[in-house]
């Protein structure tokens, strides 16, 4: 079992390398000058060489890449005497346009992006659950046919429709909700909650479907299961038989689906992020894009990337928890 | 007075292409400490009418009706908390295959210990405790430490005494065994029918044990039915059925098996397949298969089905043959004679 998590371990440490040499390679293969893009249009030869100098642009690929590792490692110094500065461990790189260190701004980031994640994943998955089971329970029946007409509706729409028209008409229009104003839950909760609420349902909302058709699939094929009818033949409650027996073989695929889905959006929630003004990793992202802020947009990348290599691990980890068939002695 | 009385039981299954009768009119008392061997294909029926008494059919998708009733009362028109309640308490059942029937993500003795927790108000430990004296009682070795073994982790014939020591740890009156050594190796088979009977005397349950296996009947069975096609086509002791068979089909089943207890010189297959019981012969549902239809005359058997009459105390029949004539046919059919 140790081993067994061990050799996971390594080969997710090994799969990060593989993505941040990637992901390094791809952006400076872009036909931008990094350079360059540190000043304005009124940019002196002279700056921009001295900007190349400070933030090692000057250096051979291959050295740059191993200058990154090590500023994950053990922080990076840009530049000599005065005007030097430093960024410490784990140094994603510096953003010349923001004049901050790629890991302070994603440290920022980072909550709302959690918060919104958390609620909506908790939202969309206990709901489409929910819905799956009731589905099932009333197979053919009038619940089952709305879920499923509902759940495909939901699917079908986009956030940035479903977002922008809750922005427009709940928020503008009729004044039901207050307008977004992002406080972290400690500092301001009503505040917080009433500028989440509508994000973590718009995002909700796409995720819905797919559990409540997974599940509804589960209860349905587990329930015709002969240790579903033991269960039965044992005299216990139907609810026990339910939540017990049945749906606890669905638990490691749910399991796995819902972990990889919220590392997925822990990777940050670009466009319902940035109609509800949070200051997430998806307006990070998405700004740094506009702006040709590489540093920072090779930074989320990589965080994103590492959220689902984690969640991959831990899915892998939980799975051997989950399933007595998988535990290795 | 008898344990369990079965009245004319009936089961039906509506399909896209018709409504499918399992189960036609079986009735038949059992009492304490007796053992019931039901015989039959698949499809005769044998099965389902275990489901009926064990309240194991979805109402949903079975027309039911007729009567079961254990010491008084009917657990047919009873509601499904009384059912529940009868579950695994009074009743119990043990499954043809045990690797499918227990919980793939439960220990056994978890599973053993919620059969006893949901009828006895105690404890987890406790149930646990009583869990591993079963497991013990039903011959697994090392109980209290396979007791948190999986079931994955068992060999066959520990699955099956698992799920024995499942149905029997609320002492339960009645025991239905259905297939309960089909998925077993043939050696497994013979211990697993000595702890049904071991327990049978301990427990003094009424068992009634389901198979298309005469080798089992033979070994366990005080008195045994016949079913085809969804109903009782032959009743009576073990020893009415294996020495003095009358109805064709029984005669069929015996002289298709191999026995060690008399002399013949080859095995005779039952031609032809069990009718669609979508599209039933008009008369007996055996006739189109029967090699004694010649010996009736005129065409009763095409036309009507005959009644289940008692051809000796304790021994009834479903044939228009006559008994006399049924006899003879069979003595030359188990010669090896056609």
């Amino acid at each position: 079992m140790g081993i067994y998590i061990f050799r996971r371990t390594l080969y997710a440490i090994a799969l990060l390398f593989v993505i941040s040499l990637v992901v390094f390679v791809l952006f400076s293969a872009l036909p931008f000058d990094p350079a360059s893009l540190t000043c304005g249009k009124n940019c002196t030869t002279e700056v921009i060489e001295a900007n190349r100098i400070r933030l090692g642009y000057d250096l051979p690929m291959w050295e740059q890449y191993v200058k990154f590792l090590q500023g994950i490692f053990i922080g990076r110094d840009y530049g000599h005497g005065v005007a030097s500065f430093t960024c410490p461990a784990p140094a994603l790189g510096y953003s010349f346009f923001r004049q901050e260190c790629v890991t302070s701004l994603l440290i920022t980031a980072l909550p709302p992006t959690i918060w919104l994640a958390i609620g909506s994943v908790t939202l969309w998955v206990g709901t489409g659950i929910l819905l799956g089971i009731w589905a099932a329970r009333r197979r053919g029946g009038a619940p089952d046919h709305i879920i499923n007409v509902l759940t495909v509706f939901a699917t079908s729409m986009p956030t940035f429709l479903t977002g922008q028209m809750a922005l427009t008409f709940l928020i503008g229009k009729f004044g039901w909700i207050p307008p977004p104003d992002y406080y972290e839950p400690y500092q301001n909760f009503p505040k917080f909650f009433s500028t989440m609420f509508l994000p973590w349902i718009v995002l909700a909302l796409p995720g819905l479907a797919i559990y409540a058709r997974l599940t509804r699939g589960f209860v349905l094929e587990t329930g015709s299961e002969d240790f579903v009818r033991t269960a039965r033949a044992k005299g216990l409650p139907e609810k026990t038989i339910l939540w017990r027996h049945t749906l606890r073989p669905a638990l490691s695929p749910l399991t796995t689906l819902a972990a990889l889905d919220l590392a997925f959006m822990l990777g940050g929630a670009v466009v319902t992020e940035k109609i509800f003004s949070i200051p997430g990793l998806g307006r990070l992202t998405i700004q740094s894009v506009i702006q040709y802020d590489l540093p920072v947009i090779v930074g989320t990348t990589i965080l994103a990337a590492a959220f689902i290599v984690v969640a991959n691990l831990i899915v892998d980890i939980l799975y051997s928890v989950i399933d007595p068939r998988v535990r290795l002695k | 007075m008898s344990y369990l009385e079965v009245k004319d039981l009936r089961v039906a299954f509506p399909t896209d292409d018709g409504l499918v009768q399992a189960v036609d009119g079986v009735s038949f008392n059992i009492e304490r400490g007796k053992t019931l061997g039901i015989v039959g294909e698949s499809g005769s029926g044998k099965s389902v009418t275990s489901l009926a008494i064990m309240s194991l059919l979805n109402r949903k998708h079975a027309i039911i009706s007729g009567e079961v009733i254990i010491e008084g009362k009917n657990l047919i028109t009873a509601d499904e908390e009384t059912v529940r309640s009868y579950r695994g308490h009074e009743m119990a059942m043990i499954f043809q295959d045990p690797m499918s029937s227990l919980h793939p993500f439960f220990s056994v003795g978890d599973q053993v210990a919620e059969a006893y927790k949901v009828h006895n108000d105690v404890s987890d430990e406790k149930a646990f405790d009583h869990a591993i004296q079963m497991l013990d009682r039903v011959g697994i070795p090392e109980p209290a430490k396979r007791a948190s073994d999986f079931p994955h982790q068992f060999s066959g014939g520990m699955r099956q005494r698992a799920m024995i020591a499942m149905a029997l740890c609320n002492d339960p009156s009645l025991l239905i065994a259905d297939e309960p050594t089909t998925a077993l190796d043939v050696t497994v088979q013979a211990q697993i029918l000595s702890l049904i009977k071991d327990v049978q005397k301990e427990f003094n349950s009424a068992v009634i044990v389901i198979t298309h296996d005469l080798g089992v009947v033979a070994e366990v069975a005080d008195d045994v039915m016949v079913m085809y096609a969804g109903r009782v086509v032959e009743r009576g002791t073990v020893n009415d059925i294996f020495y003095r068979p009358e109805m064709p089909y029984t005669v069929g089943l015996l002289s298709s098996a191999p026995r060690l207890d008399q002399v013949s010189d080859r095995l005779i297959p039952i031609e032809g397949q069990p009718p669609s019981l979508l599209r039933l012969p008009a008369g007996c549902s055996f006739a189109p298969r029967c090699f004694a239809k010649s010996h009736v005359n005129g065409d009763a058997c095409d036309t009507t089905m005959p009644e289940l009459l008692q051809t000796r105390p304790g021994h009834d029949v479903r044939c228009h043959l006559e008994s006399s004539a049924r006899i003879s046919v069979a003595k030359q059919r188990l010669a090896g004679e056609n």
